[in-house]
């Protein structure tokens, strides 16, 4: 028998305009010792589905319209709150995606732990100590007994999500549902947690639910893959059926969307653009204090027309090098030339005209717009400050742009929050593009949004790239997207350059040790060589 | 197609301004508009009080004295026999002047201020915010005094003195929105467009730190008010026959066991106007956060 057996589960929420059916009818079984995945894009339904059997979600203006959810032979819907809460944290545990912000940052990670115990079990604290000592260990902290009083922001992301699975491991429950556990990790990171979770629940033999967006990261561990839209399920089966055998459309294009093939190389003869020499940008100096190396003495070319993508972890000091080019943070020495004009020197108004060449798109398209500024007045902002439309053309400038990063015209007098994510990064782009630069730096340009937005996204700044003739240095942790789109590939760690070389030579013929171990952590890295 | 695209453009170009909207949205809110209405009626009676005004503000009818409302007198009198309506009106020109004006240094200073040591920063932020500090280390009162005897009683002086203390929290709240705000990548964005600082602090800070400041504001007229009717009370501000708000319900406090009329009118006066800025305030914040709107 199934450990969770849900059946014909349908969700909605009753808002004034009108009802949203979030979850539409969907069954599906997780087995003990097994890895069931939920995939979906943002909206999909796959958390509210998993949070509405537990009584997480806020009702109203949430409602449970039918079907049943037997764990164990006891039907979860039909449960008062009081037992729900007694099957939540002892034989439900949840992990989420935020470590940080799931952790009270004033209580000690121990504390932390014990607490669960202590309130399903009754144990003693010498207990509940030694419980959770056994814990950290297990989920690979490191010498547990000095580090089990400090607090959650001693940890770093990966530990703090380790913390979190020991968490919610601590009562031993049967079952245990990941929303997005490895989303907001590096890559190597997840790698390693991806590991833990399918040991876990391997040893313990307890079932999984894994809620992604990512077809790509479950791809190594999941036993069962469900894929979800717009609340419904659109295809279910074992892993093996969904990778090789997909058959409904949408499926094939999250697959399709899961980017594996390497760029041509540039022909030609190359023309550097930027030159960046000896660059180094430290933060936080004076007053005998260490600084920190952002970056460190790096020195490279980016040739006209080329994308030269930039990978490593967070920390890695990826995006301070973009942004040092840009001078929006200072640099502390080195030079960077922009087109033969070193770019560090310059003030006043030749610094506002270097700025009209160089642009960036940043990765958070909730943050990188002023909310309270209509798409008209952000796209009209930069056209009139430089001179390239005046006041009676305008107007059309901003609808020419529109049309250029595909937004409907209708939109032009909406504010950046009635927008989906992707339309924003569309309005980012475009506000990028408006003062027609020739170099433009891309920051995370698609880490924030769903894996078929994402496809949108980089085919819109491929074309837009190649019909504006722009330069780019593309700044991601994504090794499968930078391959995708760059022509060559810097692989930087902790501020420094380790490697380089084009997409083919770096995947196929990788010389460090630290990138070796980058390509091994890419998920679904099966996927991607077949 | 021809027309269609020409349709478009004029659509784009008709006012797409923060302002715009926040007017549109606040129409449809009917407990702003009455505080709005309400204030404007206020302000305009304030402004014609010298031609409209039942009695001379200094006409006294001592052997009438203190009297309840009446057909000649719609509001009473005073002790001295002046007609209660009258003072009120002429009370609220200076009440409503003090208000607003002492509000409005006060929003200009802070908020300029506030801005620039948010925005900027290190030794400039540390530079401008200690001077904050030692302002608000000075006791108010013997500054208020120091000024009133340097420069003799005025009702400027008076102004610029409230304004300038209270200046000070506005400029605190400025400068911690901006801090918070300066950190999103909207405002990265600004810069590698080639914005210059002004521009950036004007169009793309203000108007997102607006919030907490428009319900700040709301509160710091009524409290001005108040800090006038203090001064006045002490003697440093409006004497006698001149008179203000603040003052009638002192003075109305006094005698309210056996003249109550006298502390319920101007009472009456000064809570409505508090009333309508509180309405209009929370309106504003409301009509200016985009966000809210449910259109």
């Amino acid at each position: 028998m199934a450990l969770l057996d849900v059946k014909n589960l349908a969700v909605s929420f009753v808002t004034r305009m009108g009802t949203n059916q979030a979850v539409d009818d969907i069954s599906f079984t997780v087995e003990s010792g097994k890895i069931t995945a939920i995939i979906g894009e943002s909206g999909s339904g796959k958390s509210v589905a998993c949070y509405s059997m537990l009584g997480l979600i806020p009702m109203p203006p949430g409602r449970i319209d039918g079907g049943s959810a037997h764990f164990e032979g006891r039907d979860l819907l039909q449960l008062s709150e009081p037992e729900l809460r007694e099957i939540r944290g002892r034989d439900i545990a949840m992990i989420f995606q935020d470590p940080m912000t799931c952790l009270n940052p004033y209580m000690t990670v121990g504390r932390q732990l014990m607490e669960p115990l202590r309130y399903h079990k009754k144990v003693s604290r010498q207990e509940a100590r030694q419980r959770a000592l056994d814990l950290l260990e297990e989920v690979g902290i490191r010498d547990p007994e000095s580090t089990i009083d400090n607090f959650p922001h001693q940890f770093s992301g990966g530990m703090r999500q380790r913390v979190m699975i020991a968490m919610a491991l601590i009562n031993e429950p049967k079952l245990l549902i990941a929303d997005e556990p490895t989303t907001a990790l590096d890559v190597t990171i997840q790698a390693q947690i991806l590991k833990l979770i399918a040991e876990l629940q391997t040893r313990r033999d307890i079932g999984v639910i894994f809620i992604s967006h990512d077809l790509a990261v479950v791809a190594d561990i999941a036993d069962q893959i469900v894929v979800m839209k717009e609340g419904k399920i659109v295809e279910g089966g074992d892993s093996d059926h969904i990778f090789h055998h997909a058959e409904h459309p949408y499926t094939q294009k999250l697959l399709a969307a899961i980017p594996s093939d390497s760029k041509e190389p540039l022909v030609g003869q190359p023309e550097p653009i930027i030159r960046v020499q000896n660059l180094c940008t430290w933060f936080g100096q004076g007053k005998g204090r260490e600084p920190v190396k952002a970056v460190n003495d790096v020195t490279f070319d980016i040739n006209r027309g080329e994308v030269l993508g930039l990978v490593g972890e967070s920390g890695s000091g990826k995006s301070t090098i973009g942004r040092s080019i840009l001078r929006l943070v200072p640099v502390t020495s080195g030079h960077v030339q922009f087109d033969g004009t070193d770019v560090t020197e310059l003030e006043g108004r030749d610094l506002k005209n270097m700025r009209r060449r160089m642009q960036m798109i940043f990765q958070d398209p909730f943050a990188s717009l002023n909310p309270r500024m209509t798409v008209y007045d952000t796209l009209a902002e930069p056209l009139l400050l430089h001179g390239i439309e005046n006041r009676r053309t305008v107007a059309q400038g901003v609808l020419k742009l529109m049309d250029d990063v595909g937004l409907a015209r209708a939109f032009v007098r909406k504010y950046p929050h009635e927008f989906s994510g992707g339309q924003r990064q569309r309005i980012a782009i475009g506000r990028a593009l408006a003062t027609h630069p020739e170099f433009i730096v891309a920051d995370e340009p698609v880490s924030a949004l769903d894996v078929t937005i994402q496809a949108q996204i980089l085919e819109l700044m491929q074309e837009l790239g190649r019909e504006y003739g722009l330069t780019m240095l593309f700044v991601s942790h994504d090794l499968a997207v930078v391959r995708h789109l760059a022509d060559r590939i810097l692989v930087l760690y902790k501020g420094e350059i380790v490697e380089q070389g084009s997409g083919d030579d770096l995947f196929e013929r990788p010389q460090q040790a630290y990138t070796k171990q980058l390509l091994s952590s890419i998920p679904g890295r099966a996927l991607l060589l077949s | 197609m021809v027309t269609d695209t020409i349709t478009d453009i004029a659509e784009a170009e008709q006012g797409t301004s923060l302002w715009k909207d926040a007017w549109l949205r606040l129409r449809k809110n009917h407990l702003a508009i009455f505080g709005l209405v309400l204030l404007s009626l206020f302000i305009l009676i304030a402004l014609l009080t010298p031609w409209i005004a039942p009695y001379a503000y200094d006409a006294q009818n001592l052997d009438l004295g203190a009297s309840p409302p009446s057909a000649e007198h719609w509001l009473g009198t005073d002790i001295f026999g002046r007609d209660l309506l009258t003072q009120i009106m002429y009370g609220g020109r200076i009440s409503l002047a003090v208000g607003f004006v002492a509000t409005a240094v006060a929003l200009l200073i802070g908020v300029t201020w506030g801005a620039i040591a948010g925005y900027v920063g290190g030794r400039v932020d540390a530079v401008m915010m200690r001077l904050v500090d030692i302002l608000y280390a000075l006791p108010f009162m013997i500054f208020i005094v120091l000024l009133m005897v340097v420069f003799g009683r005025n009702m400027l002086l008076l102004f610029l003195a409230i304004g300038a203390v209270e200046w000070l929290t506005m400029a605190r709240i400025m400068r911690s929105q901006v801090q918070s705000l300066r950190q999103q990548e909207f405002v990265e964005a600004a810069i590698s467009l080639g914005l210059s600082p002004a521009v950036i602090i004007r169009r793309h800070l203000i108007p997102n730190a607006l919030g907490p400041i428009i319900v700040y504001t709301t509160l710091t007229i009524p409290s001005v008010m108040l800090l006038e009717a203090f001064l006045s009370f002490l003697g440093l501000g409006i004497q006698p026959p001149q008179t203000s708000w603040g003052l009638l319900i002192s003075y109305g406090a006094e005698t309210m066991e056996e003249f109550p009329w006298l502390l319920i009118f101007p009472g009456l006066a000064l809570t409505l106007t508090l009333f309508s800025l509180n309405f209009l305030g929370d309106g504003l914040r409301d009509a200016l956060d985009v966000r809210s709107s449910k259109d």
